[in-house]
């Protein structure tokens, strides 16, 4: 049967809650400030909001049922989506059906995470029970170790070099700069990024993410009620997403949008190369390689000479991770999988709050989630137009 | 009561010298040991109760465990077969009086320096009463060969071919018991007994006959050198244990000085 | 990497806390580590497909099958190989820089491991499964081939070679070979421990200790002398070997009942006594240099499983200390406590009892080997291998072929 499209569906609405290194305020407290900015933006009140879809990693035996009590909200549609990386794609996914079905009207998509000195350490440790067996008793390095080997297997298949990492780092950092939320602020050269501290070989500092505390939002509802609220919004054009695939292969050299990527882009009714921005999932500068390999910009293993050839930057010929994604700005747990579309909608609106990408109408945003063991299990992607 | 008056002042004087001959309970010191089949007798075992700690703040106190034959101990007459069915032969029903009497003590120090084995004769015991006269009757027969004074391996002297210690031959006890009529028969070595007795006829003579008599035993006694030939008072009143076949206990000598 | 040679403490020097690796197994993953603690290297293997699960699963992940826990091949290849430099885990801070890799293994999954320096990507290596300081089971991945001694193996295991040993009872047959075995594979110091000194080792029919052992006074059925022994030498032992045992026939209806209250004594209370004394200062010193305290070693008689006949009483007393061992594995940890069962042994004990029997040398063989490899459970000699095998596929089962037999 042929997938139906999301006619009719769209996104508004973006808020993002300042991120902070470290923060004594409870998930809870992020994911209603989170809230409350969307109500206002929307300008609707609690009762009018009908949907709702939560993801977070710090809520502890909480899920999105007991936030709909500490929040005070009575949601017709609920959902909690305990996707990581992946979790923004998939709430929208769902949330989009459940609107142009009419389930719901209105679905408020809420990340946020605390973040203490000691959370996140607590939060790999007990990431899943694969990783608990089998991984985290190999120097109990969290993902590190498992994004290391995968980096350092693609590295001897590919040839990439440690530049082409770094050169994805550095355009994110410049995108950062401007990025009124992005915590890291310091700018960075690839002479830096080559000299930086080793954490796991080959990655160093600057290729994984600073663990912070964080929230994002942003609202899914039919283009009618969007118009009659006078929101700005973009459409979603297309949407996929898969979870553990390709589970043959000996080391994680593709995600699962190279299953469902001719689907998006058929969905879509665009080809890749025809899209304004991307947003990918940087949780390590590997992981955007397969996702520019995977959602067909390029061939397997071709990343590295692709992106040689690319500007990342806000102004350059392909835009990506326009706010410095998570690399600079940092991980707000379960937030890192909503940051791109938080992004995305508000370039695509003419919104930005940091580099403003000209004559923007189209972008992709996709997300990789929850490693486990030795990969990332999930894959999602969207194309999002103006 | 003017008599018991004076015993008083004189031990306070000085004038009677109590001494101890008792070892000290520990689980250093030896205890007999038998061929490995049969039954033994449990060393001196010593586990701490409390020393003001959590387990008991302001005390200090031990629990102990040990066999009726550990350290310096007391033989009742129904420890051995030929004195089980003896009237008041058990620990508790010996008359109280019986643990005080005379003593006599035969020094065999020079002769057991020089053979480990050295049995005492009755030609040994007659040869004595010449120089110390007649061993009186109801005395203690106390055997002193200073082996109180070796430690540890060369106390126990066991080899392969069995234990090597001073003690009497069957004649020289029948002797005690039957023309000397003794109250009992005292060693400093573990057992009454001579270390190779059970090679003897009857096996373990000082037990066989002095216990059939009903008479006492002592051993792992020490000090018997500070105790004239004759004269001194010993005080050894075991445990009441009921039906015990012995006990360890405090053995005291008074001695005139 | 070569096995670090022994240096003496800095005495000034702050000892390193015998902190633990992370863990928190699941029940494949416990299941994992037992077997690894005896040897074994065994994965669920799908009984419909074959298809072997890493990490362990509880369906087969191929064709949702049943899963039954089988040996498996240990080759492999290596796929990707990291560096560990930083880590958020206090243990693993100890001892960065951290060499893991991707190991793809011929049975058919993937598993993370422990690299050996030369396990370069590409190439084949051999995979052992070692019991970790938190007593879960880890990969090791060494060049296919490798022989010989390596600081990976090093670490994994409690080599008595250049340790500092203890062996209860010298006065025991089991204990004065494993005291010779010990000297003989190397170890530093050899501890060995005799009661009743006032009986000498002629009396009792015994040779003379091995050159390079030091006699020390120890009845593990005396308060004092366990207190003075830990006192002088606790900080010195590395490897307690508790060979400390009386077998002695007698059942429970007719056994001579000081037997009981003797085994009991020794086996049991001595135990108890010894580990309260030497046990803190042991696993202070767990994670102390290259060399830290690291093992101990408590011969159980297979008894203990199953008592065997006219031996009611004496496995009444096993089976105390067997539980007894078993808490010690957790109370004492990162100290690995090792259980050695054993069949009757060839003693003057059990004259009446067919072979085969134990004789000392091949229990100190094994204790040898099992240490090398830091194994938590082995049997030694026929009867305790047969038992143990029955008893860990149908306790119950193996206790009434024992019992039921006369």
């Amino acid at each position: 049967m042929r997938r139906a499209g999301y006619d009719g569906v769209v996104l508004a609405c973006p808020i993002t809650v300042p991120y902070a290194r470290h923060s004594a305020r409870p998930a809870p407290w992020w994911i209603g400030r989170a809230l409350d900015g969307v109500l206002r933006a929307a300008g609707m009140q609690k009762p009018q909001l009908d949907g709702f879809a939560c993801s977070s990693f710090t809520l502890g035996t909480d899920s999105a049922v007991a936030i709909t009590q500490h929040l005070g909200i009575s949601p017709r549609w609920l959902d909690h989506v305990p996707m990581g990386g992946a979790s923004g794609l998939v709430a929208l996914r769902r949330a989009a059906r459940a609107v142009q079905a009419g389930d719901a009207d209105a679905v408020a998509v809420v990340a946020g995470d605390t973040n203490a000195p000691d959370s996140f350490r607590r939060l790999v440790s007990g990431f899943s029970r694969f990783s608990t067996d089998a991984v985290y008793p190999y120097g109990a390095g969290g993902p590190n170790l498992s994004f290391a080997l995968i980096t350092d297997a693609y590295m001897r298949r590919f040839g990439a070099r440690r530049e082409d990492f770094g050169r994805i780092c550095v355009a994110q950092r410049a995108n950062a700069l401007a990025y009124p939320y992005a915590l890291q602020k310091k700018p960075l050269g690839m002479a830096d990024y080559l000299a930086a501290r080793p954490i796991a070989d080959p990655l160093v500092l600057f290729d994984c993410v600073m663990p912070c505390a964080g929230a994002e939002a942003f609202l899914v509802l039919r283009e009618a009620d969007a118009r009659a609220a006078r929101l700005r919004y973009v459409h979603l054009a297309s949407a996929i997403e898969r979870h553990n695939a390709f589970p043959e292969d000996d080391v994680q050299l593709r995600g699962g949008w190279a299953a469902d990527a001719h689907e998006l882009w058929a969905m879509a009714g665009t080809p890749a190369d025809a899209v304004d921005i991307v947003e990918t999932y940087d949780d390590y500068p590997v992981i955007v390689m397969l996702q520019f390999e995977g959602l067909g910009f390029c061939a397997p293993g071709e990343a590295p000479s692709f992106l040689r050839g690319k500007d990342l930057t806000c102004s350059g010929d392909m835009p990506h991770n326009t706010s410095g994604g998570q690399l600079s700005v940092g991980q707000a747990g379960a937030a890192g999988g909503h940051l791109g579309i938080v992004e995305a909608i508000r370039q695509l609106t003419g919104a930005a709050l940091g580099v403003q990408v000209a004559k923007a109408s189209s972008a992709v945003v996709s997300g990789f989630g929850m490693i486990n063991y030795d990969r990332g299990l999930c894959s999602a992607a969207a194309v999002l137009t103006a | 009561m003017s008599m018991l008056a004076d015993f008083a002042a004189a031990i306070v004087s000085g004038k009677i010298k109590v001494i101890d001959l008792t070892q000290t309970l520990s689980p250093d010191f030896p205890t007999i040991q038998l061929p490995p089949e049969f039954g033994q007798c449990a060393p001196f075992r010593l586990e701490e109760v409390s020393r003001y700690d959590a387990k008991g703040p302001a005390w200090y106190w031990n629990n102990f465990s040990c066999g009726e034959h550990t350290g310096t101990h007391f033989d009742a007459p129904v420890h051995w077969i030929s004195g089980r069915d003896l009237p008041n032969n058990t620990t508790d029903t010996i008359e109280a009086k019986n643990f005080i009497a005379p003593a006599v003590v035969l020094d065999c120090s020079k002769e057991s320096a020089a053979n480990a084995d050295f049995t005492l004769t009755k030609a040994f015991i007659l040869e004595w009463e010449k120089k110390h006269g007649r061993i009186p009757a109801k005395a203690w027969a106390l055997l002193r060969t200073d082996w109180s004074k070796k430690k540890g391996a060369d106390y126990a002297n066991v080899k392969a071919d069995g234990a090597h210690t001073p003690g009497p031959d069957p004649e020289a006890v029948e002797f005690l018991v039957k023309e000397r009529d003794v109250f009992g028969f005292g060693t400093e070595t573990i057992g009454t007994d001579a270390g190779q007795a059970p090679h003897f006829t009857p096996p373990f003579p000082a037990h066989f006959f002095m216990h059939g008599a009903g008479r006492y035993g002592l051993q792992c006694l020490c000090n018997l050198d500070r105790l004239p030939p004759t004269g001194a008072v010993i005080i050894s009143p075991p445990l009441k244990i009921v039906g015990g076949s012995g006990s360890p206990l405090r053995v005291l000598a008074l001695v005139s000085s | 990497m070569k096995v670090p040679p022994r240096r003496k403490k800095n005495p000034l020097a702050v000892t390193r806390l015998p902190l633990l690796p992370p863990a928190a197994p699941s029940r494949g993953a416990l299941k994992l580590a037992t077997l690894a603690g005896q040897g074994r290297f065994a994965l669920p293997v799908c009984t419909a497909c074959g298809a072997v699960s890493y990490p362990a699963r509880d369906v087969c992940g191929a064709c949702l099958g049943e899963l039954a826990w089988r040996d498996v091949a240990d080759g492999g290849t290596v796929l990707a190989r990291t560096v560990l430099r930083a880590s958020g885990d206090v243990y693993f801070r100890q001892r960065l820089p951290v060499r893991a890799g991707l190991v793809g293994m011929d049975a058919g999954p993937r598993t993370v491991a422990f690299l050996h320096e030369d396990a370069e990507p590409g190439t084949r290596v051999r995979l052992t499964l070692r019991l970790d300081k938190a007593d879960q089971a880890v990969m090791l991945a060494l060049p296919e081939g490798f022989a010989g001694e390596d600081a990976l193996l090093h670490a994994h295991g409690c080599s008595l070679r250049d340790r500092r040993v203890l062996v209860t009872d010298a006065r025991g047959s089991l204990g004065a070979a494993m005291a010779a075995r010990a000297v003989a594979a190397g170890a530093r110091e050899v501890f060995a421990g005799e009661a009743g000194t006032w009986t000498s080792r002629e009396a009792l029919g015994q040779s003379s200790l091995p050159e390079g052992v030091l006699p020390v006074p120890l009845d593990l059925t005396d308060e004092r002398s366990v207190r003075e022994f830990a006192a002088e030498f606790g900080g010195r032992v590395e490897i307690v070997i508790n060979t400390a045992m009386a077998p002695r026939p007698g059942s429970v209806t007719e056994g001579d009942p000081t037997r009981l209250r003797e085994a009991m004594e020794l086996e049991v209370f001595g135990t108890a006594r010894l580990a309260r004394m030497l046990g803190t200062a042991l696993r202070a010193r767990g994670a102390d240099g290259d060399y830290p305290a690291c093992a101990w070693v408590q011969a159980v008689s297979a008894d203990a499983l199953a008592p065997s006949p006219g031996y009611g009483a004496h496995a009444a007393a096993q089976a105390a200390a067997l539980s007894l061992a078993l808490s010690l594995r957790a109370e004492l940890r990162p100290i690995r406590v090792t259980t050695v069962f054993l069949g009757p042994l060839e003693d003057e004990w059990h004259q009446d009892v067919p072979p085969p029997k134990v004789a000392p040398r091949a229990f100190a063989d094994a204790v040898a080997a099992a240490l090398e490899r830091g194994l938590e459970e082995i049997a030694v000699g026929d009867v305790a291998r047969h038992l143990l095998e029955r008893w860990r596929e149908d306790p119950t089962l193996a206790i009434r072929e024992t019992t039921h037999t006369s």
